[in-house]
Protein backbone atom coordinates (compact mmCIF):
# COMPACT_ATOMS: atom_id res chain seq x y z
CA UNK A 1 0.00 0.00 0.00
CA UNK A 2 1.28 3.56 -0.93
CA UNK A 3 2.32 5.75 1.96
CA UNK A 4 0.12 8.43 1.15
CA UNK A 5 -2.98 6.58 1.88
CA UNK A 6 -2.29 6.57 5.40
CA UNK A 7 -1.96 9.93 5.82
CA UNK A 8 -5.32 11.90 7.31
CA UNK A 9 -7.00 13.94 4.96
CA UNK A 10 -5.66 17.23 6.53
CA UNK A 11 -1.94 15.71 6.24
CA UNK A 12 -2.74 15.11 2.76
CA UNK A 13 -4.04 18.73 2.48
CA UNK A 14 -0.98 20.04 3.82
CA UNK A 15 1.63 17.79 1.78
CA UNK A 16 -0.51 18.79 -1.36
CA UNK A 17 -0.09 22.55 -0.64
CA UNK A 18 3.51 21.74 -0.27
CA UNK A 19 3.75 20.33 -3.62
CA UNK A 20 5.15 17.52 -2.27
CA UNK A 21 1.85 15.08 -3.73
CA UNK A 22 -0.45 16.13 -6.51
CA UNK A 23 -4.03 16.09 -6.28
CA UNK A 24 -3.43 13.42 -9.16
CA UNK A 25 -0.89 11.06 -7.61
CA UNK A 26 -3.58 11.17 -4.60
CA UNK A 27 -6.10 10.13 -6.89
CA UNK A 28 -4.23 7.63 -8.83
CA UNK A 29 -3.38 6.05 -5.35
CA UNK A 30 -6.97 6.05 -3.91
CA UNK A 31 -8.75 4.48 -7.33
CA UNK A 32 -5.78 1.77 -7.16
CA UNK A 33 -6.76 0.64 -3.61
CA UNK A 34 -10.44 0.80 -4.23
CA UNK A 35 -9.42 -1.58 -6.90
CA UNK A 36 -7.30 -4.11 -4.64
CA UNK A 37 -10.49 -3.78 -1.88
CA UNK A 38 -13.02 -4.91 -4.87
CA UNK A 39 -14.19 -7.43 -3.17
CA UNK A 40 -15.49 -4.90 -0.01
CA UNK A 41 -17.86 -3.90 -1.92
CA UNK A 42 -17.87 -0.73 -0.52
CA UNK A 43 -18.79 1.65 -3.85
CA UNK A 44 -22.05 1.49 -6.13
CA UNK A 45 -20.36 3.79 -8.87
CA UNK A 46 -16.85 5.05 -9.46
CA UNK A 47 -16.06 7.98 -11.48
CA UNK A 48 -12.18 7.62 -11.80
CA UNK A 49 -11.79 9.38 -15.30
CA UNK A 50 -13.59 12.78 -14.02
CA UNK A 51 -11.94 12.30 -10.50
CA UNK A 52 -8.21 12.25 -12.42
CA UNK A 53 -9.36 15.38 -14.89
CA UNK A 54 -10.86 17.01 -11.59
CA UNK A 55 -7.55 16.18 -9.32
CA UNK A 56 -5.29 17.38 -12.50
CA UNK A 57 -7.41 21.04 -12.50
CA UNK A 58 -7.65 21.48 -8.98
CA UNK A 59 -4.16 20.84 -8.75
CA UNK A 60 -3.32 23.84 -11.02
CA UNK A 61 -5.32 25.94 -9.30
CA UNK A 62 -3.86 24.82 -6.02
CA UNK A 63 -0.31 25.54 -7.32
CA UNK A 64 -1.35 28.81 -8.35
CA UNK A 65 -3.17 29.69 -5.35
CA UNK A 66 -6.40 30.05 -6.33
CA UNK A 67 -7.64 26.74 -3.59
CA UNK A 68 -6.51 27.23 -0.80
CA UNK A 69 -8.69 25.32 1.83
CA UNK A 70 -7.19 22.65 4.11
CA UNK A 71 -8.88 19.71 2.23
CA UNK A 72 -7.94 21.14 -1.28
CA UNK A 73 -7.20 18.59 -3.46
CA UNK A 74 -8.01 15.41 -1.35
CA UNK A 75 -9.85 12.99 -2.96
CA UNK A 76 -13.63 11.59 -1.05
CA UNK A 77 -16.26 9.75 -1.89
CA UNK A 78 -19.84 10.45 -1.41
CA UNK A 79 -22.98 7.81 -0.20
CA UNK A 80 -25.40 6.99 -2.87
CA UNK A 81 -28.43 9.25 -1.05
CA UNK A 82 -26.66 12.39 -2.02
CA UNK A 83 -27.31 14.01 -5.07
CA UNK A 84 -24.59 14.25 -7.35
CA UNK A 85 -25.00 16.14 -10.77
CA UNK A 86 -24.93 13.68 -13.52
CA UNK A 87 -23.77 10.76 -11.51
CA UNK A 88 -25.98 7.52 -10.93
CA UNK A 89 -27.38 8.38 -7.28
CA UNK A 90 -29.61 5.11 -6.67
CA UNK A 91 -30.20 4.97 -2.59
CA UNK A 92 -28.75 1.40 -3.43
CA UNK A 93 -32.68 0.20 -4.10
CA UNK A 94 -33.57 -0.72 -7.43
CA UNK A 95 -36.10 1.51 -7.97
CA UNK A 96 -33.94 4.08 -8.49
CA UNK A 97 -31.97 2.53 -11.24
CA UNK A 98 -30.09 4.58 -13.17
CA UNK A 99 -30.95 7.83 -11.76
CA UNK A 100 -28.96 10.53 -12.52
CA UNK A 101 -29.77 14.29 -10.80
CA UNK A 102 -29.83 16.64 -12.97
CA UNK A 103 -28.16 18.87 -9.57
CA UNK A 104 -25.80 18.52 -6.50
CA UNK A 105 -26.11 18.56 -2.93
CA UNK A 106 -25.63 21.81 -1.68
CA UNK A 107 -22.82 19.88 0.25
CA UNK A 108 -21.51 18.51 -2.53
CA UNK A 109 -21.41 22.28 -4.42
CA UNK A 110 -19.62 23.32 -1.39
CA UNK A 111 -16.86 20.82 -1.39
CA UNK A 112 -16.43 21.20 -5.00
CA UNK A 113 -15.82 25.02 -4.29
CA UNK A 114 -13.05 24.12 -1.94
CA UNK A 115 -11.63 21.94 -4.75
CA UNK A 116 -12.69 18.47 -3.69
CA UNK A 117 -12.03 15.48 -5.97
CA UNK A 118 -15.04 13.01 -5.87
CA UNK A 119 -14.13 9.00 -6.68
CA UNK A 120 -17.59 7.47 -6.92
CA UNK A 121 -20.85 6.71 -4.50
CA UNK A 122 -20.92 4.72 -1.61
CA UNK A 123 -22.78 1.59 -1.17
CA UNK A 124 -25.31 1.81 1.66
CA UNK A 125 -28.88 0.11 3.27
CA UNK A 126 -31.58 0.79 0.90
CA UNK A 127 -32.91 4.28 1.08
CA UNK A 128 -30.73 4.39 4.65
CA UNK A 129 -32.55 1.70 6.05
CA UNK A 130 -31.14 -0.92 7.89
CA UNK A 131 -28.09 -0.69 10.73
CA UNK A 132 -25.57 -3.45 8.31
CA UNK A 133 -25.44 -2.15 4.43
CA UNK A 134 -27.20 -6.02 3.67
CA UNK A 135 -30.49 -4.34 2.73
CA UNK A 136 -28.75 -2.70 -0.14
CA UNK A 137 -29.81 -3.86 -3.76
CA UNK A 138 -25.95 -3.64 -5.06
CA UNK A 139 -25.31 -6.55 -2.49
CA UNK A 140 -23.52 -6.53 1.15
CA UNK A 141 -20.47 -4.31 1.84
CA UNK A 142 -17.79 -6.03 3.62
CA UNK A 143 -16.35 -5.15 7.07
CA UNK A 144 -12.49 -4.32 5.97
CA UNK A 145 -11.43 -6.07 9.41
CA UNK A 146 -13.36 -9.33 8.54
CA UNK A 147 -14.65 -10.00 5.16
CA UNK A 148 -17.52 -12.30 7.10
CA UNK A 149 -19.18 -9.57 9.31
CA UNK A 150 -20.85 -6.38 8.42
CA UNK A 151 -19.63 -2.70 8.24
CA UNK A 152 -22.81 -1.67 10.19
CA UNK A 153 -25.41 0.85 8.33
CA UNK A 154 -27.05 2.92 6.38
CA UNK A 155 -23.44 4.55 5.33
CA UNK A 156 -21.40 0.66 5.77
CA UNK A 157 -20.30 1.85 2.46
CA UNK A 158 -18.44 4.83 3.86
CA UNK A 159 -17.09 3.47 6.87
CA UNK A 160 -15.52 0.36 4.87
CA UNK A 161 -13.98 2.72 1.97
CA UNK A 162 -12.03 4.92 5.08
CA UNK A 163 -11.22 2.15 7.15
CA UNK A 164 -9.54 0.42 3.97
CA UNK A 165 -7.92 3.80 3.09
CA UNK A 166 -9.82 3.89 -0.06
CA UNK A 167 -10.67 7.90 0.34
CA UNK A 168 -9.32 10.32 2.76
CA UNK A 169 -12.66 11.05 3.96
CA UNK A 170 -16.39 10.16 3.01
CA UNK A 171 -20.03 11.64 3.75
CA UNK A 172 -22.35 9.87 4.91
CA UNK A 173 -25.78 10.44 6.49
CA UNK A 174 -27.87 10.07 9.66
CA UNK A 175 -31.08 9.27 10.22
CA UNK A 176 -30.56 6.98 13.50
CA UNK A 177 -26.83 6.34 14.10
CA UNK A 178 -26.30 5.67 10.21
CA UNK A 179 -23.16 7.54 10.66
CA UNK A 180 -21.79 6.88 14.03
CA UNK A 181 -22.33 3.05 14.27
CA UNK A 182 -20.31 2.15 10.83
CA UNK A 183 -18.13 4.31 11.97
CA UNK A 184 -17.41 2.07 15.11
CA UNK A 185 -18.02 -0.82 13.67
CA UNK A 186 -15.17 -0.05 11.03
CA UNK A 187 -12.86 1.67 13.84
CA UNK A 188 -12.79 5.17 12.39
CA UNK A 189 -14.44 8.95 13.65
CA UNK A 190 -17.73 9.90 12.00
CA UNK A 191 -20.24 12.92 13.35
CA UNK A 192 -24.09 13.66 12.95
CA UNK A 193 -23.79 17.20 13.71
CA UNK A 194 -27.00 19.47 15.31
CA UNK A 195 -29.87 19.13 13.06
CA UNK A 196 -30.06 21.88 10.64
CA UNK A 197 -26.16 22.70 10.58
CA UNK A 198 -25.33 20.93 7.15
CA UNK A 199 -28.01 21.57 4.64
CA UNK A 200 -29.90 18.85 3.44
CA UNK A 201 -30.50 20.18 -0.06
CA UNK A 202 -30.00 17.28 -2.41
CA UNK A 203 -29.68 14.47 0.01
CA UNK A 204 -32.72 12.02 -0.52
CA UNK A 205 -34.89 12.24 2.11
CA UNK A 206 -35.62 9.35 4.52
CA UNK A 207 -37.14 10.68 7.68
CA UNK A 208 -36.42 14.42 6.86
CA UNK A 209 -36.74 15.61 11.08
CA UNK A 210 -34.17 13.42 11.74
CA UNK A 211 -31.95 13.22 8.58
CA UNK A 212 -28.52 15.03 8.77
CA UNK A 213 -25.51 14.48 6.34
CA UNK A 214 -22.01 14.31 8.28
CA UNK A 215 -18.54 12.85 7.34
CA UNK A 216 -16.35 10.20 8.46
CA UNK A 217 -13.14 10.23 8.68
CA UNK A 218 -9.35 9.19 9.79
CA UNK A 219 -9.57 11.00 13.11
CA UNK A 220 -11.41 14.30 14.94
CA UNK A 221 -9.33 16.93 12.96
CA UNK A 222 -10.32 15.56 9.82
CA UNK A 223 -13.96 15.66 10.83
CA UNK A 224 -13.79 19.28 11.95
CA UNK A 225 -12.03 20.21 8.44
CA UNK A 226 -15.11 18.51 6.41
CA UNK A 227 -17.76 20.25 8.49
CA UNK A 228 -16.27 23.65 8.48
CA UNK A 229 -16.68 23.34 4.96
CA UNK A 230 -20.04 22.19 5.08
CA UNK A 231 -22.06 23.61 7.52
CA UNK A 232 -24.22 26.78 7.12
CA UNK A 233 -27.47 28.01 6.44
CA UNK A 234 -28.71 27.10 3.17
CA UNK A 235 -31.71 28.98 1.95
CA UNK A 236 -32.65 25.65 0.03
CA UNK A 237 -33.28 23.92 2.93
CA UNK A 238 -36.05 25.87 5.50
CA UNK A 239 -34.83 23.97 8.11
CA UNK A 240 -31.28 24.91 7.92
CA UNK A 241 -30.20 26.65 10.98
CA UNK A 242 -29.07 30.85 10.81
CA UNK A 243 -25.97 30.41 13.02
CA UNK A 244 -22.53 30.92 12.86
CA UNK A 245 -20.56 28.18 11.13
CA UNK A 246 -16.63 27.15 10.72
CA UNK A 247 -13.91 27.57 12.90
CA UNK A 248 -14.29 24.24 14.46
CA UNK A 249 -10.91 22.90 13.45
CA UNK A 250 -9.04 26.16 14.66
CA UNK A 251 -10.73 25.38 18.35
CA UNK A 252 -9.11 21.50 18.39
CA UNK A 253 -7.04 22.33 21.81
CA UNK A 254 -6.96 19.13 23.87
CA UNK A 255 -7.55 21.27 26.49
CA UNK A 256 -10.45 18.97 28.48
CA UNK A 257 -9.93 20.64 31.91
CA UNK A 258 -12.91 21.56 33.88
CA UNK A 259 -14.83 19.83 31.05
CA UNK A 260 -17.70 17.46 32.67
CA UNK A 261 -18.39 14.03 30.98
CA UNK A 262 -21.36 13.14 32.26
CA UNK A 263 -22.05 8.77 32.07
CA UNK A 264 -25.43 8.50 32.07
CA UNK A 265 -26.18 4.63 34.09
CA UNK A 266 -28.69 4.19 31.73
CA UNK A 267 -26.28 3.61 29.14
CA UNK A 268 -24.20 1.24 30.37
CA UNK A 269 -26.60 -1.37 31.89
CA UNK A 270 -28.15 -5.05 30.64
CA UNK A 271 -27.92 -6.09 27.06
CA UNK A 272 -24.34 -4.36 26.67
CA UNK A 273 -21.72 -6.49 25.86
CA UNK A 274 -18.92 -6.72 28.44
CA UNK A 275 -15.74 -5.70 26.56
CA UNK A 276 -17.54 -3.09 24.63
CA UNK A 277 -18.31 -1.10 28.05
CA UNK A 278 -14.77 -1.52 29.32
CA UNK A 279 -13.32 0.12 26.54
CA UNK A 280 -15.86 2.90 26.61
CA UNK A 281 -15.48 3.83 30.47
CA UNK A 282 -11.72 3.64 29.46
CA UNK A 283 -12.77 6.94 27.68
CA UNK A 284 -13.76 8.31 30.56
CA UNK A 285 -10.48 7.63 32.08
CA UNK A 286 -8.45 8.97 29.40
CA UNK A 287 -10.51 12.70 29.74
CA UNK A 288 -9.92 12.40 33.60
CA UNK A 289 -6.36 12.03 33.28
CA UNK A 290 -6.43 15.08 30.67
CA UNK A 291 -8.50 17.12 33.31
CA UNK A 292 -11.77 16.86 32.77
CA UNK A 293 -14.46 15.60 35.35
CA UNK A 294 -16.63 12.95 35.58
CA UNK A 295 -20.66 12.91 36.93
CA UNK A 296 -22.86 10.31 36.76
CA UNK A 297 -26.67 10.38 36.61
CA UNK A 298 -29.94 8.33 35.46
CA UNK A 299 -31.08 8.59 32.17
CA UNK A 300 -34.51 7.28 32.75
CA UNK A 301 -35.68 7.33 28.82
CA UNK A 302 -33.52 4.67 27.32
CA UNK A 303 -36.02 1.74 27.08
CA UNK A 304 -38.65 4.31 25.10
CA UNK A 305 -35.93 5.80 22.50
CA UNK A 306 -36.44 2.91 19.65
CA UNK A 307 -40.44 2.38 19.83
CA UNK A 308 -40.30 6.37 19.51
CA UNK A 309 -37.85 6.52 17.09
CA UNK A 310 -39.19 3.73 14.26
CA UNK A 311 -42.77 5.12 15.04
CA UNK A 312 -41.30 8.50 14.01
CA UNK A 313 -38.92 7.34 11.43
CA UNK A 314 -41.20 4.69 9.55
CA UNK A 315 -43.97 7.43 9.39
CA UNK A 316 -41.68 9.88 7.78
CA UNK A 317 -40.73 7.26 5.72
CA UNK A 318 -44.09 5.98 3.88
CA UNK A 319 -44.78 9.77 2.86
CA UNK A 320 -40.82 10.54 1.78
CA UNK A 321 -41.33 7.55 -0.74
CA UNK A 322 -44.41 7.99 -1.75
CA UNK A 323 -42.35 9.81 -4.94
CA UNK A 324 -41.31 6.90 -6.01
CA UNK A 325 -43.74 5.28 -8.29
CA UNK A 326 -42.12 4.90 -11.46
CA UNK A 327 -42.81 8.04 -13.44
CA UNK A 328 -40.42 10.71 -12.88
CA UNK A 329 -37.16 8.85 -12.44
CA UNK A 330 -35.74 5.39 -11.85
CA UNK A 331 -37.20 2.52 -12.47
CA UNK A 332 -40.39 1.57 -13.86
CA UNK A 333 -42.03 -2.24 -13.76
CA UNK A 334 -43.61 -3.87 -16.81
CA UNK A 335 -47.01 -5.51 -17.86
CA UNK A 336 -48.95 -2.80 -15.92
CA UNK A 337 -52.90 -2.76 -16.98
CA UNK A 338 -53.39 0.77 -15.33
CA UNK A 339 -52.08 3.66 -13.42
CA UNK A 340 -52.70 2.69 -10.12
CA UNK A 341 -51.54 -0.76 -11.04
CA UNK A 342 -48.62 0.93 -12.37
CA UNK A 343 -47.60 2.63 -9.27
CA UNK A 344 -47.99 -0.74 -6.88
CA UNK A 345 -45.88 -3.11 -9.42
CA UNK A 346 -43.59 -0.83 -9.81
CA UNK A 347 -42.85 -0.26 -6.09
CA UNK A 348 -43.46 -3.94 -5.02
CA UNK A 349 -40.76 -5.26 -7.15
CA UNK A 350 -38.75 -2.13 -7.03
CA UNK A 351 -38.48 -1.89 -2.97
CA UNK A 352 -36.56 -4.44 -1.16
CA UNK A 353 -38.03 -6.28 1.91
CA UNK A 354 -37.05 -3.88 4.46
CA UNK A 355 -38.04 -0.69 2.62
CA UNK A 356 -41.72 -1.92 2.22
CA UNK A 357 -41.52 -3.10 6.14
CA UNK A 358 -40.90 0.38 7.16
CA UNK A 359 -43.63 1.90 4.63
CA UNK A 360 -46.25 -0.28 5.91
CA UNK A 361 -45.40 0.90 9.76
CA UNK A 362 -45.24 4.42 8.69
CA UNK A 363 -48.85 4.14 7.22
CA UNK A 364 -49.92 1.47 9.40
CA UNK A 365 -49.19 4.31 12.59
CA UNK A 366 -49.95 7.31 10.39
CA UNK A 367 -53.65 5.74 9.41
CA UNK A 368 -57.18 6.65 11.05
CA UNK A 369 -57.65 5.24 14.46
CA UNK A 370 -54.25 4.20 15.23
CA UNK A 371 -52.78 7.88 14.30
CA UNK A 372 -53.17 9.03 18.14
CA UNK A 373 -51.77 5.75 19.63
CA UNK A 374 -48.77 5.65 18.14
CA UNK A 375 -47.81 8.79 16.30
CA UNK A 376 -49.13 11.37 18.09
CA UNK A 377 -47.74 9.33 20.87
CA UNK A 378 -44.10 8.61 19.88
CA UNK A 379 -44.34 13.09 19.11
CA UNK A 380 -45.39 13.23 22.68
CA UNK A 381 -41.99 10.80 23.66
CA UNK A 382 -40.07 12.38 21.54
CA UNK A 383 -40.10 16.08 24.07
CA UNK A 384 -39.56 13.90 27.08
CA UNK A 385 -36.72 12.30 25.37
CA UNK A 386 -35.34 15.87 24.28
CA UNK A 387 -36.35 17.16 27.82
CA UNK A 388 -34.27 14.42 29.34
CA UNK A 389 -31.24 15.41 27.05
CA UNK A 390 -32.34 18.88 28.10
CA UNK A 391 -31.73 17.62 32.00
CA UNK A 392 -28.50 15.98 31.52
CA UNK A 393 -26.67 19.05 30.01
CA UNK A 394 -27.92 20.69 32.74
CA UNK A 395 -25.29 18.91 34.80
CA UNK A 396 -22.86 18.03 32.19
CA UNK A 397 -20.93 19.73 29.14
CA UNK A 398 -21.00 16.14 27.31
CA UNK A 399 -22.04 12.98 27.61
CA UNK A 400 -20.15 9.87 26.91
CA UNK A 401 -22.38 6.31 25.76
CA UNK A 402 -21.13 3.27 23.46
CA UNK A 403 -22.32 3.85 19.98
CA UNK A 404 -23.97 -0.08 19.68
CA UNK A 405 -24.32 -2.87 22.42
CA UNK A 406 -21.89 -5.29 20.58
CA UNK A 407 -19.03 -5.08 17.90
CA UNK A 408 -20.10 -6.37 13.80
CA UNK A 409 -21.98 -8.67 13.49
CA UNK A 410 -21.31 -11.57 11.28
CA UNK A 411 -23.01 -11.34 7.42
CA UNK A 412 -26.19 -12.56 7.49
CA UNK A 413 -26.87 -12.64 11.02
CA UNK A 414 -29.22 -9.63 11.69
CA UNK A 415 -31.98 -9.62 8.85
CA UNK A 416 -34.01 -12.25 9.88
CA UNK A 417 -34.73 -10.51 12.73
CA UNK A 418 -36.28 -7.28 11.88
CA UNK A 419 -37.08 -6.21 15.77
CA UNK A 420 -33.31 -7.55 17.11
CA UNK A 421 -31.74 -5.28 14.74
CA UNK A 422 -33.88 -1.81 15.40
CA UNK A 423 -32.94 -2.38 19.09
CA UNK A 424 -29.46 -2.28 18.25
CA UNK A 425 -29.62 0.86 17.37
CA UNK A 426 -30.44 1.82 21.04
CA UNK A 427 -27.63 4.21 22.30
CA UNK A 428 -27.96 6.20 18.60
CA UNK A 429 -31.23 6.91 17.62
CA UNK A 430 -32.25 9.47 20.77
CA UNK A 431 -29.39 12.03 19.64
CA UNK A 432 -31.75 12.34 16.26
CA UNK A 433 -35.01 12.89 18.20
CA UNK A 434 -33.33 15.74 20.30
CA UNK A 435 -31.31 17.07 17.28
CA UNK A 436 -28.07 16.98 19.11
CA UNK A 437 -24.51 16.29 18.04
CA UNK A 438 -22.72 12.46 17.90
CA UNK A 439 -19.56 11.68 17.84
CA UNK A 440 -18.24 7.79 17.24
CA UNK A 441 -14.77 7.52 17.47
CA UNK A 442 -12.33 4.27 18.09
CA UNK A 443 -11.82 3.47 21.47
CA UNK A 444 -10.99 -0.22 21.62
CA UNK A 445 -10.73 -3.94 20.12
CA UNK A 446 -12.51 -6.47 21.28
CA UNK A 447 -11.11 -10.07 21.73
CA UNK A 448 -11.93 -11.17 18.09
CA UNK A 449 -9.78 -7.89 17.18
CA UNK A 450 -13.08 -6.03 15.62
CA UNK A 451 -12.95 -2.33 16.39
CA UNK A 452 -15.61 -1.15 19.57
CA UNK A 453 -16.44 2.64 19.17
CA UNK A 454 -17.23 5.33 21.63
CA UNK A 455 -19.91 7.81 21.41
CA UNK A 456 -20.00 11.92 22.67
CA UNK A 457 -22.83 13.51 22.99
CA UNK A 458 -23.13 17.14 23.08
CA UNK A 459 -25.72 19.88 23.19
CA UNK A 460 -26.96 21.30 20.75
CA UNK A 461 -24.40 23.17 18.24
CA UNK A 462 -22.18 21.77 20.81
CA UNK A 463 -19.65 20.48 17.55
CA UNK A 464 -17.02 22.67 19.08
CA UNK A 465 -17.21 20.53 22.35
CA UNK A 466 -17.23 17.56 20.89
CA UNK A 467 -14.66 17.50 18.73
CA UNK A 468 -12.56 18.77 21.00
CA UNK A 469 -12.96 16.28 23.66
CA UNK A 470 -12.65 13.81 20.78
CA UNK A 471 -9.32 15.38 20.02
CA UNK A 472 -8.15 15.18 23.41
CA UNK A 473 -8.86 11.47 23.54
CA UNK A 474 -7.09 10.46 20.27
CA UNK A 475 -3.75 12.46 21.24
CA UNK A 476 -3.18 10.33 24.20
CA UNK A 477 -4.22 6.75 22.48
CA UNK A 478 -3.51 5.35 18.55
CA UNK A 479 -7.05 3.26 18.05
CA UNK A 480 -8.06 5.40 15.20
CA UNK A 481 -4.52 4.83 13.69
CA UNK A 482 -5.19 1.42 13.21
CA UNK A 483 -6.10 -0.35 9.72
CA UNK A 484 -7.04 -3.33 8.47
CA UNK A 485 -5.38 -2.96 6.11
CA UNK A 486 -1.71 -2.96 7.66
CA UNK A 487 -2.96 -6.22 9.40
CA UNK A 488 -3.25 -7.70 7.16
CA UNK A 489 0.25 -7.06 5.60
CA UNK A 490 1.30 -8.35 8.62
CA UNK B 1 -52.13 -5.55 19.41
CA UNK B 2 -53.42 -8.07 17.20
CA UNK B 3 -52.29 -7.28 13.07
CA UNK B 4 -54.24 -9.26 10.73
CA UNK B 5 -53.88 -9.80 7.03
CA UNK B 6 -56.50 -7.89 6.69
CA UNK B 7 -55.33 -4.96 7.95
CA UNK B 8 -51.93 -5.29 5.82
CA UNK B 9 -54.06 -5.58 2.84
CA UNK B 10 -55.97 -1.94 3.68
CA UNK B 11 -52.66 -0.29 4.48
CA UNK B 12 -50.55 -2.40 1.54
CA UNK B 13 -53.65 -0.16 -0.57
CA UNK B 14 -52.80 2.78 0.79
CA UNK B 15 -49.09 2.54 0.40
CA UNK B 16 -49.56 1.32 -3.05
CA UNK B 17 -47.41 -1.94 -2.63
CA UNK B 18 -48.89 -5.52 -3.69
CA UNK B 19 -47.23 -7.75 -1.41
CA UNK B 20 -47.18 -11.72 -2.77
CA UNK B 21 -49.08 -13.76 -0.16
CA UNK B 22 -45.97 -15.64 1.80
CA UNK B 23 -44.69 -12.16 2.01
CA UNK B 24 -47.90 -10.98 3.36
CA UNK B 25 -47.94 -13.67 5.87
CA UNK B 26 -44.53 -13.08 6.77
CA UNK B 27 -44.81 -9.05 6.70
CA UNK B 28 -48.03 -9.77 9.25
CA UNK B 29 -45.64 -11.52 11.70
CA UNK B 30 -43.06 -8.85 11.60
CA UNK B 31 -45.51 -6.10 12.01
CA UNK B 32 -47.27 -7.77 15.03
CA UNK B 33 -44.18 -7.71 16.82
CA UNK B 34 -42.83 -4.60 16.17
CA UNK B 35 -45.98 -2.79 17.22
CA UNK B 36 -46.27 -5.05 20.00
CA UNK B 37 -43.00 -3.49 20.78
CA UNK B 38 -43.93 0.16 19.80
CA UNK B 39 -46.72 -0.88 22.84
CA UNK B 40 -44.11 -0.29 25.20
CA UNK B 41 -44.90 3.55 25.21
CA UNK B 42 -48.02 2.90 26.57
CA UNK B 43 -46.66 2.66 30.19
CA UNK B 44 -45.55 6.09 29.92
CA UNK B 45 -48.28 8.94 31.18
CA UNK B 46 -48.01 11.55 28.52
CA UNK B 47 -50.91 13.50 29.68
CA UNK B 48 -50.51 17.24 29.17
CA UNK B 49 -47.56 16.55 27.05
CA UNK B 50 -47.51 18.74 23.63
CA UNK B 51 -46.57 16.64 20.80
CA UNK B 52 -43.01 17.93 19.56
CA UNK B 53 -42.52 18.01 15.93
CA UNK B 54 -39.40 20.11 15.27
CA UNK B 55 -36.60 20.04 18.00
CA UNK B 56 -35.65 23.78 17.14
CA UNK B 57 -38.03 26.21 17.33
CA UNK B 58 -37.81 27.36 13.80
CA UNK B 59 -40.90 27.77 11.41
CA UNK B 60 -42.29 30.01 8.80
CA UNK B 61 -39.07 30.69 7.24
CA UNK B 62 -39.95 33.22 4.18
CA UNK B 63 -38.03 34.81 1.60
CA UNK B 64 -38.91 37.24 -1.42
CA UNK B 65 -40.17 36.18 -4.09
CA UNK B 66 -37.45 35.62 -7.15
CA UNK B 67 -38.03 35.00 -10.66
CA UNK B 68 -35.49 32.60 -11.28
CA UNK B 69 -35.65 30.08 -14.50
CA UNK B 70 -36.91 26.82 -13.53
CA UNK B 71 -34.74 23.94 -14.86
CA UNK B 72 -34.54 23.03 -17.85
CA UNK B 73 -37.31 20.59 -19.08
CA UNK B 74 -35.14 17.76 -21.53
CA UNK B 75 -33.05 17.70 -18.76
CA UNK B 76 -35.30 16.54 -16.18
CA UNK B 77 -37.04 14.24 -18.93
CA UNK B 78 -34.17 12.41 -18.84
CA UNK B 79 -34.56 10.41 -15.42
CA UNK B 80 -37.84 9.10 -16.70
CA UNK B 81 -38.41 5.72 -17.61
CA UNK B 82 -40.91 6.81 -20.67
CA UNK B 83 -41.32 10.07 -22.00
CA UNK B 84 -41.77 12.30 -24.99
CA UNK B 85 -40.57 15.43 -25.69
CA UNK B 86 -42.58 17.59 -23.60
CA UNK B 87 -43.82 15.36 -20.78
CA UNK B 88 -43.89 12.06 -18.40
CA UNK B 89 -45.72 9.49 -20.19
CA UNK B 90 -48.26 6.89 -18.46
CA UNK B 91 -51.27 4.57 -18.91
CA UNK B 92 -54.21 6.35 -19.93
CA UNK B 93 -56.33 7.48 -16.49
CA UNK B 94 -59.43 9.32 -18.34
CA UNK B 95 -61.52 7.82 -20.85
Amino acid sequence: MKEILNLTALQLGAAIRKGEVSPVEATRAALEQIEARKADNAFTALTAETALRRAKAVGKKIAAGELTAPLAGVPLSIKDNICTKGVSTTCASKILTGFEPPYDATLVEKLDALGAVPLGKLNMDEFAMGSTTETSFYGPTHNPWDAGRVPGGSSGGAAAAVAARSCWYAIGSDTGGSIRQPAAYCGVTGIKPTYGTVSRYGLIAYASSLDQMGPLARDAADCAAVLDAVMGKDPRDGTSLDVPAGGLLAGLTGDVRGMKIGIPADCFGDGLDPEVMKSVLAVADVLKARGAELVEFTFPVMEYVVPTYYIIAAAEASSNLSRFDGVKYGWRAEGYEDLTDLYSKTRTEGFGAEVKRRILLGTFVLSSGYYDAYYKKALQVKGLIKQAFDDAFGKCDLMLTPVAPTTAPKIGESLSDPLQMYLSDIYTVSVNLAGLPGLSMPCGFDSKGMPIGAQLIGPALGEAKVLNAAHAFQLDTDYHKQSPVEKEAR
Amino acid sequence: MKITTEMVDYISVLSRLKLPQEEKEQMTGELERIIGYMDTLNALDTGGVEPMSHVFPVKNVLREDQVVPSFDRAELLKNAPKADEEAFLVPKTVE
